[in-house]
């Protein structure tokens, strides 16, 4: 690890200041993808800027039809909660899959979608639920907010400070874990909502994205039949060591329809 | 029997040391003054070095000192040995220099050519990064293919064509008579696929120089520090072993990979010389996938030959075998006389012929890894069995019956060069077949397959050579040491007793299993015994652990020992009670006359020993401390059998292990527990090899497998609950009766698991599937 400033921030605002002052400062929330790439040297931040102490960014609450969650809660406490239970159960069922314990218990939804890894699951949650992602400055809806691989809409310093989750009528996620890292080789999020049906699909390309077919297939018939036969295109999907493009096509269909089943 | 004596399920000592953080591991151990280590090491597969410049490097803060490999060379030191020769058809294997510090040319990703030595461990990583090394990259040979072909690029000049030996066991000509009258030829192609160890502790090391004394001692996570003081005194730094300690601590986990002599440890300990200051090393994970040695990566082609009835004729194997870019320590052994000789499995098969072709290429180097060949011939004995059964619709239990060696044959000379103790396979397949419903598998199938599911069954009745090994004969085959063991009982004047080991424990739970010995022989409490391993200036001598020999060896040098303490104690019990020493018998820790009721305690001899006033001191020396060494009279054949079941989901590829039972016969049993905890290893050290670990390097020689986000260690959740039981045929000779059990797990699983898998996947057409077996393998197979 190179040298660097260590703050703890106080407040959002204090966050906010405290990186604009720094030459390269990051955020910290709780280290899990960012303390790696320190140690192995592949990134060199003046400042680090902990999210730790900042108790407005912690929590969860329900009302209204919405679960809101605060970007420094981890993702045991999502999988936890009995109210995201009661509320969205899939999203409990989401961040009660990620990683291990140890990883549950110190990364947080805020730096897990502000790194938007190709093959994390919150993102299909996001995007699946039609979610919004709340900051310091604005608020971005979850299908403009993942923009590409590790890439997002937030601008240089810009804090996420919650994500909004609308309760849909029912959903469901299921994923196929890479058998090393265990991040997803597809994972699928199926919502029906009542803005429409929704299907994300995460791990299996670049970034997450929406199979605008099967949700056209699901909305006159929401079943796993309606999917029957249907893969994803191999054209644009990620291929290496663990998967094709092929298996992880044919991988989107059997998850959708997996998910489909999972919504009773 | 005292309670915690032979055949007690003791809770391990070392334990609460172990479960409370209090373990004593080489990166625990700090000198005072201590510097640091980090090693600059090639990013490149293959390429020259053209230029050093450590000048920007060693102005930079807290740096002590930085050594090149030409350093090294001007030095005039030696090159890392190797421990076996093996002697091809067209003589000795090809031998090239492995410099500690590469000067000229790196030959692997992971290759080290200067060590930066500072302050701190940041401050020397920084330093490091500063090193400018210019390379001029080469193409790599990253594979035994790429190696074998045809204008390959060559990683030694010393071995044109990439071949280190072309080696043969068996007369071709005789074989091929054999297969000449066969019935039925069955025939397979396999990759034994290439592992990363990863042991819990990543190596390290802490040299250090006296100049007071001019005495060096290292500290190293070695399973056998003797070895690691004659290779790196003798033959690298030439140091005198009365001037040099070894000493290897509490080391967790090596699995094959902490046997060798690696670079580090000698560059630490030459360079402590020079900066006069103790040096400390710990690798990170990502310096342990590429320095560590490497296991197995075979590639095979065999046939087996049978009759009408089954009856095997003949064998054929024809291996390739990768040795990586340098010969490790053990490395040439493997392949050949820990392989081919273990060809025959528990089969009566006549005639067997193996040609190995060992092969360097620009990757890590490759030796022993838990099993250390031995899973490599059970790979491939028992898939091919299990291949021919189902070729010829005969049940593959029952062919294996028609084969066995049967339990009245021993001992039983092999084709192969082996002379197996005893045994009994019917034994052993019978009772696995009854803990895993082998009956019942039919309906279990037909339950699965209404469910969607793909279900098979597989079978692996395994044989190990353990208890490494007697002397001569592994001379005879070109090994360079001894394979003995040496055990030190030293009784204290109260009766209590240090024993010290030539094995070293990281994980075996030697310092229960020895003590319980101990306690029984003695008669003294468990609590009263301590056994010491792991340092050349306590343990008069060792060859340390692996091979599933440190019971069958060390705990016969410990019987043998214990032998001379009772003799001796025996007249001094005599001499106490005015009796004859025939008369005396000894039994929980009583001396008593025959036919009288004249006895006289352990402790009581024990403390007359020391304390030598009405002691027979014209005959005999005072003390009760007695050393032996035991080399045993042949190797031990632990034997077994296990099935695995397992369910494969067509819609994705998944394989799950819905069952998996193990019989194994390891001899006499010290303590059942422990077994079973090293069976459980074992088991799923080889499950990972068929499902999960592959180790993935790309043609260019970089390894995309490099940490755990690609490489797939196994998880408690990848395994059932396993059903494990013994069988016992004694080893008949060793004083034990005791035959090993570290490695059958990893052995026999493999087999196991992917005759399961290719069981599963046959009905749906597909012959051939490559460990490891993992989803995307198994929907591609099933949707070629
Ligand atoms: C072993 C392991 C296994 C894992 N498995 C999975 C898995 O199966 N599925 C999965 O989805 N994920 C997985 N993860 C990722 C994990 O879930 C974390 O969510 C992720 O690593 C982010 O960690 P973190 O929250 O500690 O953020 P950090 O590492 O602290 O930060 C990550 C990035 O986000 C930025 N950031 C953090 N908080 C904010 C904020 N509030 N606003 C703006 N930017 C911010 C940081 O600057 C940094 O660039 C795994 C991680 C590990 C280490």
């Amino acid at each position: 690890m190179h040298d660097f400033t260590y703050h703890a921030a106080g407040s959002v605002a204090d966050a906010a200041a405290k990186v604009a002052g720094g030459e390269d400062a990051v955020l910290m929330a709780g280290g899990m993808t960012l303390l790696p790439t320190l140690k192995q040297r592949l990134a060199q931040p003046s400042d680090v800027v902990d999210l730790a102490a900042v108790a407005e960014l912690r929590g969860i609450q329900v009302s209204g039809g919405a679960v809101t969650v605060g970007a420094m809660t981890v993702h045991d406490a999502v999988a936890n909660s009995s109210e995201v239970a009661a509320a969205i159960p899939a999203l409990a069922d989401v961040a009660g899959h990620i990683g291990d314990p140890q990883v549950r218990n110190r990364g947080t939804i805020g730096g897990s979608i502000a790194n938007n890894d190709p093959a994390a699951d919150y993102p299909a949650a996001l995007v699946g639920l039609g979610a919004t992602v709340c900051t310091d400055r604005r608020e971005i809806a979850a299908d403009d907010f993942f923009t590409g691989m590790f890439e997002t809409a937030l601008d240089e310093g810009e804090i996420v400070t919650a994500v909004r989750f609308p309760a849909p009528e029912t959903a469901a996620y299921v994923k196929f874990p890479n058998p090393a890292s265990r991040y997803a080789i597809v994972g699928v999020f199926v919502a029906r909502t009542a803005g429409g049906v929704r299907v994300a699909v995460t791990g299996a390309a670049g970034c997450v994205y929406r199979e605008t077919a099967m949700e056209a297939a699901l909305e006159g018939n929401f079943s796993a039949a309606a999917l029957e036969g249907m893969t994803a295109s191999a054209d644009d999907l990620n291929e290496d060591i663990h998967a094709s493009a092929e298996y992880r096509a044919h991988l989107v269909g059997v998850m959708a329809r997996r998910a489909v089943a999972a919504c009773g | 029997m005292p309670k915690d004596g032979i055949g007690a399920s003791v809770k391990r000592k070392e334990d609460y040391r172990f479960i409370t953080g209090q373990g004593a591991y080489t990166d625990d151990i700090d000198r005072p003054g201590q510097t640091y280590a980090v090693f600059v090491r090639s990013p490149h597969a293959h390429a020259r070095i053209a230029s050093v410049d450590t000048s920007a490097a060693a102005a930079m803060p807290g740096v002590v000192k930085i050594l090149t490999g030409a350093d090294y060379a001007a030095d005039g030191l030696g090159g890392l040995p190797c421990g076996w020769q093996v002697t091809g058809k067209d003589g000795p294997m090809v031998e090239p220099p492995h410099p500690p510090l590469a000067a000229d040319r790196v030959r692997h990703v992971g290759d080290q050519l200067a060590v930066v030595i500072a302050n701190s461990a940041a401050e020397a990583r920084d330093a490091a990064e500063a090193v400018a090394v210019e390379y001029e990259p080469l193409a790599a040979a990253a594979s035994i293919d790429a190696a074998l072909s045809p204008g390959a690029p060559q990683v030694h000049d010393e071995a044109p064509g990439n071949l280190c030996y072309d080696w043969e066991l068996g007369d071709k000509a005789d074989v091929d008579a054999a297969f000449a009258g066969a019935h039925h030829v069955t025939r397979v192609e396999l990759v034994n696929n290439r592992l990363v160890p990863n042991a819990m502790e990543p190596r390290a090391a802490v040299a250090e120089y006296d100049r007071a004394t001019r005495e060096y001692t290292l500290y190293t996570t070695s399973q056998n520090p003797h070895v690691i003081r004659l290779l790196m005194g003798a033959f690298v730094l030439q140091l005198p072993e009365h001037r040099l300690r070894v000493v290897a601590p509490d080391v967790g986990g090596g699995f094959g990979s902490k046997i060798f002599h690696y670079a580090e440890e000698a560059i630490l300990t030459w360079a402590a010389g020079k900066v006069a200051r103790p040096i400390k090393w710990t690798a990170e994970r990502a310096e342990s996938f590429v320095t560590d040695a490497h296991g197995r990566d075979h590639v095979t082609v065999a046939e087996l030959a049978l009759d009408a009835d089954g009856k095997f004729l003949g064998l054929k194997v024809d291996t390739r075998a990768n040795m990586g870019a340098y010969l490790s320590t053990f490395a040439p052994c493997v392949p050949t006389y820990l392989y081919a000789t273990l060809l025959a499995g528990q089969y009566t098969t006549p005639k067997i012929w193996c040609g190995v072709q060992a092969v360097f290429t620009h990757t890590v180097p490759v030796d022993a890894y838990r099993g250390a060949g031995r899973p490599e011939a059970t790979f491939v004995v028992e898939r091919i069995v299990e291949t021919a059964a189902h070729e010829m619709g005969i049940d593959p239990a029952e062919l294996r019956r028609r084969n066995f060696v049967p339990p009245d044959a021993f001992p039983y000379q092999t084709p192969v060069a082996l002379v197996y103790d005893s045994g009994d396979y019917e034994g052993t397949l019978a009772a696995a077949l009854a803990d895993a419903d082998y009956n019942g598998f039919a309906a279990r199938r037909t339950e699965a397959e209404a469910r969607g599911k793909l279900r098979g069954i597989g079978l692996s009745a395994y044989i190990e050579a353990c208890g490494i090994a007697p002397s001569a004969v592994v001379g005879s085959l070109g090994a360079r040491a001894g394979l003995y063991e040496c055990g030190e009982v030293r009784v204290h004047p109260t009766g209590s007793v240090t024993f010290f080991t030539g094995t070293h424990s990281h994980g075996q739970g030697h310092e229960t299993t020895f003590a319980q010995i101990i306690a029984e022989r003695l008669g003294v409490d468990i609590d009263a015994v301590e056994v010491v391993h792991g340092d050349t200036s306590k343990i008069p001598f060792g060859m340390g652990t692996y091979g599933s020999r440190s019971l069958a060896v060390g705990g016969s040098a410990l019987s043998r020992a214990l032998d001379k303490v009772e003799t001796k104690a025996k007249r001094i019990a005599a001499h106490l009670m005015e009796a004859s020493e025939a008369d005396i018998e000894f039994a929980d820790g009583q001396f008593t006359v025959a036919g009288t009721d004249k006895s006289v305690g352990f402790g009581d001899v024990a403390l007359t020993a020391y304390v030598p006033h009405n002691y027979p001191i014209e005959e005999l020396e005072p003390g009760l401390d007695e050393t032996a060494y035991y080399d045993p009279a042949n190797f031990t054949f632990p034997a077994g059998c296990h099935v695995c079941e397992v369910e494969i989901d067509p819609d994705t590829g998944a394989v799950e292990i819905v069952n998996f039972a193990a019989s194994d016969d390891f001899g006499n049993v010290i303590n059942p527990m422990i077994v079973e905890g090293q069976v459980h290893g074992g088991i799923v050290q080889g499950v990972g090899q068929a499902l999960l670990e592959g180790c993935v390097y790309g043609d260019d020689g970089q390894l995309a497998t490099g940490s755990y986000m690609d490489y797939t260690m196994p998880r408690a959740d990848d395994v059932p609950s396993f059903t494990v039981s013994t069988r016992t045929t004694p080893c008949p000779h060793n004083p034990l009766g005791a035959k090993g059990c570290g490695e059958a797990g990893a052995i026999a699983a493999p087999a196991a698991v992917m005759n399961a898998v290719h069981h599963a996947l046959a009905s749906r057409g597909v012959s051939r599937i490559d460990m490891p077996a993992t989803p995307a393998r198994v929907w591609q197979a099933l949707n070629a």
